[in-house]
């Protein structure tokens, strides 16, 4: 078991509030292989980004921890880069600057000003955005500044990339995009990537697991599902996919069992 | 063929010249006439209070008297120069000494005394306030010790600052070959400490209020601390610390004529001060020329602040006046 990639064991946390500690999370247990595509699931408030916060070391686990090729994660750091929901990109720095800020801390001793600059320009060719490389982020739309912030988390040359609701303010047409977009990142450079999500569709799209979490509080791992589709994929073919069809209602069932019981 | 202008025409230039300048035109207009028919009405010991056109007269004479200085500085530099050549002819070893011109400084040397001091206080202030405002920002720890103080000091009117400065002044600044005049570094001193205050406050606030995702980026990428202020923190809160600094250079501008008039420090203040206890009939109208005079400069201050605060602020929505 230890020689897994990532891995969270017995993991939970508490937070400090008037009316005593908080338990957010209990007892995650998740092994992740390199290259694998997680989803993580579940409803709003029930600790999906708490675990995410834990394996970018932005939060401490109270017990348990987390191992990145079998080294404890306690801080943040570039190996385990994160894309933000609302993109946060410095807004007074053109895309080009935003990505570069990353890769001028990161490769600051290893690669040369003209490598960085290459290796900018790369990543911003990945995401399909060089012809708004000087752009400020007030000047592009919403779409165009995540896949800004998707390059800026790519050029760290992350061991583990991490998404917190990515394409959760985008419009279905652009989130649309942006999902082809990230499915041939993955098949192109096979980065590990853990994604939080509360669209079912995008998920089993994505994914080789999707994580089911229970809700909070003391919420954990609810159930793991293997899908086990062809890559690459293509949503319109998928449509029709008794298969696809079957994990999209595996997993609506979760959701919607968890629901009833919460109203219950 | 159609004739078509080379740039568009508003449809509504005619109701846009009517509010931007016709307007203000007849306001100010109205004003003069009120003030006009008003000021005549009132006697003083020093004659009628002053109306518009005594006013301009007296700016009037103001500027020659201005021009008429210069002059008489130019001649006295001319005879001392001629004196000393011809003192040179006789004896090629003669000492020279060369006198500086000690004319009455008129109302344009004062106004430039002024903008200097006042200067020189706000870029001290700033260069206070600004990283203090970051620290306190950054740290809810700091900001807790010092915001008591910055609250009382706040208020703190610059003539009850100014006996205090000016014996520490002069118990501190001794020097046989002064850089400044006592005076100056008194006025100057007043006007830093009573135009900090806002800069500090408007810097932490904006410091502390910065999206706690751009300070989670800077987390992941393991910024150096310098590295985060300098890249992430100054540049986000760049906008709250010029609204801070516009605050202070114009609370600066205003404490300094006060400051002048009880330092006796050369500038504006002064002359309002030194009119006043001259008491000829003209005093109120010149005292009146340095009131719009000082409003004026206020004001233009005021627009180089504004002109670097859109010049610096990154963002596009923000509406600045």
């Amino acid at each position: 078991m230890s020689n897994s990639f990532l891995q969270l064991t017995q993991v939970s946390i508490e937070f400090p509030t008037d009316n005593g500690p908080y338990k957010a999370l209990d007892d995650v247990n998740l092994d992740i292989a390199e290259k694998e595509f997680i989803s993580l699931i579940g409803h709003s408030g029930c600790g999906k980004s708490t675990v995410l916060n834990i394996v970018a070391g932005m939060y401490q686990a109270t017990t348990g921890g987390v191992l990145l090729e079998n080294k404890e994660v306690n801080e943040p750091g570039p190996e385990r880069a994160v894309v933000f929901q609302n993109h946060s990109l410095l807004p007074w720095l053109t895309s080009y600057q935003n990505v570069s800020l990353a890769v001028d801390q990161v490769f600051k001793s290893t690669k040369s000003k003209a490598e960085r600059h290459d290796w900018i320009m790369h990543n911003l060719e990945l995401v399909h955005m060089t012809h708004a490389k000087d752009k400020l982020p007030s000047e592009i739309s919403g779409g165009m500044k995540q896949r800004v912030g998707i390059a800026r988390a790519l050029a760290m040359e992350p061991k583990v990339l991490l998404m917190d609701e990515p394409f959760g303010a985008l419009d279905a047409l652009t989130r649309a995009h942006l999902q082809d977009s990230l499915m041939e990142i993955h098949a192109d450079l096979g980065n590990t990537v853990i994604m939080i999500t509360h669209d079912v569709d995008e998920a089993v799209l994505l994914s080789d697991r999707i994580v089911m979490m229970t809700n909070g509080p003391a919420a954990t791992v609810g159930e793991i599902l293997h899908v086990d589709l062809e890559r690459p994929r293509n949503r319109l073919e998928l449509a029709d996919n008794e298969q696809f069809n079957h994990y999209r209602a595996e997993v609506l069932r979760f959701l919607h069992d968890r629901h009833k019981r919460e109203a219950a | 063929m159609a004739f078509v202008l080379p740039f568009k025409v508003p449809k509504d230039i005619g109701s846009k010249i009517i509010k931007s300048f016709v307007i203000p035109f007849v306001a100010f207009l109205l004003f003069l006439g009120i003030w006009g028919g008003t000021a005549s009405q009132i006697v003083t010991s020093l004659g009628e209070v002053p109306g518009p056109s005594q006013v301009w007269q007296q700016s009037i004479t103001l500027y020659d008297e201005h021009v008429a200085e210069r002059v008489k500085e130019e001649k006295f530099y001319e005879r001392q120069e001629k004196r000393n050549a011809k003192k040179l002819e006789k004896n090629p070893d003669a000492k020279i000494k060369i006198r500086a011109y000690t004319g009455k400084p008129t109302f344009f040397d004062q106004m430039l005394t002024s903008l200097y001091t006042v200067l020189t206080g706000f870029i001290v202030a700033s260069l206070i306030a600004i990283p203090i405002g970051i620290v306190s920002g950054l740290s809810t720890t700091v900001h807790r010790a010092i915001n008591p103080l910055i609250q009382i000091f706040k208020p703190v009117s610059p003539l009850a600052w100014l006996p205090i400065v000016t014996m520490i002044v002069s118990a501190l600044y001794v020097s046989n070959d002064p850089m400044f005049s006592k005076s100056f570094v008194t006025s100057a001193i007043t006007v830093t400490l009573c135009c900090m205050w806002p800069t500090i406050i408007n810097t932490s606030i904006g410091v502390s209020s910065i999206d706690n995702d751009l300070i989670n980026v800077s987390r992941v990428l393991r910024l150096s601390w310098f590295t985060k202020i300098y890249k992430i923190v100054l540049p986000s809160s760049v906008p709250m610390i010029f609204a801070g600094l516009r605050l202070s250079l114009g609370i600066g501008w205003m404490v300094l004529i006060a400051a002048e008039m009880l330092a006796q420090n050369p500038g504006l203040g002064k002359f309002v001060w030194d009119e006043f206890q001259n008491g000829s009939s003209n005093s109120l109208a010149r005292i009146m020329v340095a009131v719009f005079a000082i409003g004026i400069i206020g004001f233009m201050l005021d627009r180089t602040m504004q002109y670097f605060q859109q010049k610096v602020s990154w963002d596009r929505n923000a509406v600045i006046r």
